[in-house]
């Protein structure tokens, strides 16, 4: 690309001012970088440092961390602040990289897509990441922990409230055993009772029976019965 | 040993006689109940014994006492106080066919005190073992949903994080003492009835209700799943800890010997006391059971199997505990550990996978001689197995907080869950078979309730009041009168009764007599050991420990643990002293059972004294009316 400029301002303006543009053009070359060098630095005021864990979420299946990795993390912000802003077209070259260490770890800027010097505020970063970040986490199969922007805390996920708490559905399960128990054995001891009494009068009305007709030890005994003593023998009963 | 027996008048008028006891056993008459079968007997009684002392309090006596040296005490003690008391209490109980008042009034008067010390210390412990009954209903109801609610922290009102006081101490600590129990800071704010609690609380006394309606008829059915059932959740727990990680750390720590411990005088004391108590003798409760029993039962072989069987319970709780525990400290060490090297990746910016578990020391090390300020800013925690190991590892904050946090780690935790709250629901639920019994009899046998009651409405009486009065424990501040209760109304006058029962046996019913009762029973006498046992050996042990615990308790000042969040140590307990009038409670619950004793024998000797005469003119007057009666009649007949 240098060379068509080259020759072009060489065709174009002669070889002097071909000269003085291709000199003005290599300082831009130049100074653009250290420009950008400058707008993005450690402990950058509108910068964010990332952290990256790739052992830790995918353990075997991690891939390696290289060039090509940056350039789509790069294109993945840019994704992000289009998608945020929808209006502004930005580009990878928007998204400034540098303190690259082995960690992996690495701070951002980002440049507005009409003055490359501008850089877009902190809040304004933190507000299109937040948008993005699950489609910014699932992109590198990582997750909110493994892929980490300091200072941008991941939301907490709502808690599900249910309508009936779960304990008192099995509450209402024990407590309705257990009443039918106890109204099983009330019953139950209430049949027994009754049977009990039954059984009684029955054999009560057999004695009677038995005396009235005379009948001692199964024999017949002939003769009238006083009942004037049966009737003492259950009073003096103390 | 015919000399220092007291003289004992009139015993045979009071207990039936080997000829009558040979009838009731014939003909099969008497209104008594009886056992189905032996099966049912033994699993009463197992289950009384087998309760939550064998799961949460033996397995730490066992590691904080030298772990595998604790052994030899318990054995020894075990042998020498266990089995003698249990032989006694099963013996006098099958002879006398009473429950724990009708036999000791039976003995002598004037030891009816003994009974209702008994009666006393039942209900004072039944009071509050049924409310852990409700807590542990609380979190098996709390057990089917899929992410268990104390494994994580709640999210505060705005949303903008998690609660303050669950982030500064832990999401299991959380749930038990604010979720569970609402606790307050101290003893003094009682913080109202919480009306979860309240309702766990009612059902446990329901469900109770339920299975001691009729006494042994429905609680021997029910015994057939409340003791079976904590053996087989015990093995599975066992299988699954031993596929855990870290498991064997725990079983190491468990059971690692170290015989200095047995010069200590307190490892022999702790021996003592917690076969003592998890014998459950003293209780009025095994009498009761053993009374139902044929007169010619082999009481001697009972008595060994289920020492035996108590002891061994306790040994395979403690290895299935700590193969759970030694898995959840090998959790929190690996986090530890982790926690640390991420953050020494993090500062460094040094490559993952450079530092790990192997060489964390040598990093560290060499990082701090280059860095040393960097390092000193990072507070690095301290990761410790050792310390991890014997966190917590006692009472309800064994069952609540640590094996709950351990269960949250393993894969399927509701499943888990659950049957942990099963089997410590069983094994709770049978010793409190074991403790109403020891209610409910000795109030029949004092004629507290009219004869006309059926079973099930003395039963019925009986719950609704405990369950209300034990409604102090469901308030904020329920924890605390919990442990109070716990520490002296279940403690000291057991030991009293116990010490009382063996002197009252053997020497003012006479070891002789006694001799030839179990020769009558069994078919033999006693041999030498029993004899040695019960006259001097185990009333001197029970005498030691009694004067111990008693010197101990009353020389330190009561102080209870508070969870309060403001104090300066947050997630540790804070320790406070009980306000002064906590004192009247602590006489009232160590005091009148234990001194129920002596006071029922001068009651009673001055009832006598004074009433002696007129006694004699009220029998004379009762034959005159009698011979007026009888002149009355015959004159109506002419």
């Amino acid at each position: 690309m240098i060379s068509y400029v080259f020759w072009g301002s060489l065709a174009l303006s002669g070889i002097k001012e071909g000269m003085l543009v291709w000199i003005l053009f290599l300082l831009c070359q130049v100074g653009a970088p250290a420009l950008a060098q400058d707008l993005c630095q450690r402990d950058a005021p509108n910068g964010y440092k990332v952290r990256i864990s790739l052992k830790t979420a995918l353990g075997e299946d991690a891939y390696e961390w290289n060039q090509s990795e940056m350039f789509f993390f790069q294109a993945t912000m840019a994704f992000a602040m289009r998608r945020h802003f929808q209006m502004e077209t930005y580009n990878v070259d928007n998204i400034i990289l540098c303190v690259q260490t082995s960690r992996v770890s690495f701070w951002f800027v980002v440049t507005s897509p009409d003055n490359t010097t501008m850089l877009i505020p902190k809040a304004d970063v933190e507000k299109a990441v937040r948008m993005s970040r699950h489609r910014i986490n699932n992109a590198f199969l990582l997750s909110d922990r493994t892929l980490e922007f300091l200072g941008i805390y991941p939301t907490l996920a709502a808690p599900v409230n249910p309508d009936t708490p779960p304990w008192l559905i099995v509450f209402g399960v024990v407590i309705g055993a257990v009443c039918v128990g106890i109204i099983a054995l009330l019953i139950s001891s209430l049949l027994q009772k009754r049977r009990k009494e039954k059984g009684m009068t029955e054999d009560g009305q057999d004695e009677e029976d038995m005396q009235v007709k005379g009948v001692e030890n199964g024999i017949n005994l002939d003769g009238t019965y006083n009942r004037g003593f049966t009737d003492d023998d259950r009073f003096t009963k103390l | 040993m015919r000399c220092l027996q007291v003289s004992n008048q009139d015993l045979e008028e009071r207990i039936p006689s080997y000829e009558e006891l040979e009838k009731l056993e014939n003909e099969e008459a008497g209104d008594r109940p009886k056992w189905d079968n032996k099966a049912q007997y033994m699993l009463t009684i197992v289950g009384f014994c087998v309760g939550l002392g064998n799961v949460w309090r033996f397995p730490y006596l066992c590691q904080s006492h030298g772990g595998g040296a604790f052994m030899i005490p318990f054995l020894i003690l075990l042998v020498l106080e266990g089995v003698p008391l249990l032989h006694l209490e099963f013996a006098i109980g099958q002879r006398l066919r009473k429950g724990s008042v009708g036999v000791w009034s039976a003995i002598h008067p004037y030891l009816t005190g003994i009974g209702i010390g008994s009666m006393c210390v039942s209900f004072l412990v039944s009071l509050y073992y049924n409310t852990i009954m409700a807590w542990v209903m609380w979190y098996f109801f709390n057990s089917f949903q899929e992410t268990l609610p104390w494994s994580q922290c709640p999210v505060n009102a705005n949303m903008t994080g998690l609660v303050s006081e669950c982030e500064r101490s832990s999401p299991v600590d959380y749930y038990w003492y604010r979720e569970t129990l609402n606790t307050t800071p101290d003893i003094d704010n009682t913080g109202g009835l919480q009306w979860w609690m309240v309702l766990c609380h009612v059902s446990a006394w329901a469900l109770l209700f339920i299975c001691i309606s009729r006494g042994i008829e429905t609680t021997g059915k029910a015994v057939y799943i409340t003791s079976t059932l904590p053996y087989a959740v015990l093995t599975i727990f066992l299988i699954r800890g031993l596929t855990l990680k870290g498991s064997l750390n725990g079983v190491k720590f468990l059971f690692t010997p170290d015989m200095n411990e047995l010069m200590n005088p307190t490892t022999w004391l702790d021996a003592g006391a917690q076969v003592f108590y998890s014998f459950s003798l003293a209780f009025g409760g095994l009498l009761s059971f053993s009374s139902y029993n044929s007169v010619h039962n082999n009481c001697e072989q009972d008595a060994v199997i289920i020492s035996i069987v108590n002891g061994a319970t306790a040994v395979y709780a403690a290895t299935v505990i700590y193969t759970i525990i030694g898995f959840r400290a090998t959790e929190k060490f690996d986090d530890c550990i982790s926690g640390n090297i991420l953050t020494l990746l993090n500062t460094f910016d040094l490559p993952e996978g450079n530092v790990t578990e192997n060489n964390y020391d040598q990093v560290l090390h060499s990082l701090n001689g280059t860095y040393p300020e960097v390092i000193q800013g990072l507070n690095l925690k301290t990761c410790d197995l050792n310390s991890f190991l014997s966190e917590g590892v006692e009472g309800t904050g064994l069952a609540f907080i640590v094996f709950t946090e351990a269960i949250t780690k393993m894969p399927v935790s509701p499943v888990w869950s659950v049957l942990f709250f099963i089997m410590l629901f069983c094994l709770g639920l049978s010793s409190m078979f074991g403790n109403i019994e020891g209610v409910l009899v000795p109030l029949q046998d004092l004629g507290v309730f009219p004869k006309s009651w059926p079973k099930e409405a003395i039963a019925g009486t009986t719950c609704v009041l405990c369950c209300l009065v034990g409604l102090i424990f469901v308030q904020g501040s329920g924890n605390y009168w919990l442990s109070l209760f716990d520490s002296y109304g279940g403690s000291i006058p057991l030991l009293i009764i116990a010490f009382c029962e063996m002197v009252g046996v053997v020497y003012l019913y006479g070891i002789d007599r006694f001799n030839d009762d179990i020769e009558f029973m069994i078919g033999h006498k006693p041999n030498l050991f029993w004899q040695i046992t019960w006259r001097f050996v185990s009333p001197a042990i029970m005498f030691v420990i009694f004067v111990f615990y008693f010197i101990t308790k009353v020389q330190e000042t009561p102080m209870y643990k508070a969870w309060n969040p403001e104090s300066e140590n947050f997630p540790t307990l804070e320790e406070k002293e009980y306000p002064s009038w906590i004192f009247a409670i602590i006489f009232i619950l160590a005091g009148i059972p234990g001194l129920s004793v002596p006071l029922t024998a001068i009651y009673k000797c001055l009832r006598n004294r004074c009433c002696k005469k007129d006694n004699e003119f009220k029998q004379d007057d009762l034959n005159t009316i009698i011979y007026l009666i009888h002149l009355v009649i015959l004159f109506k007949r002419i």
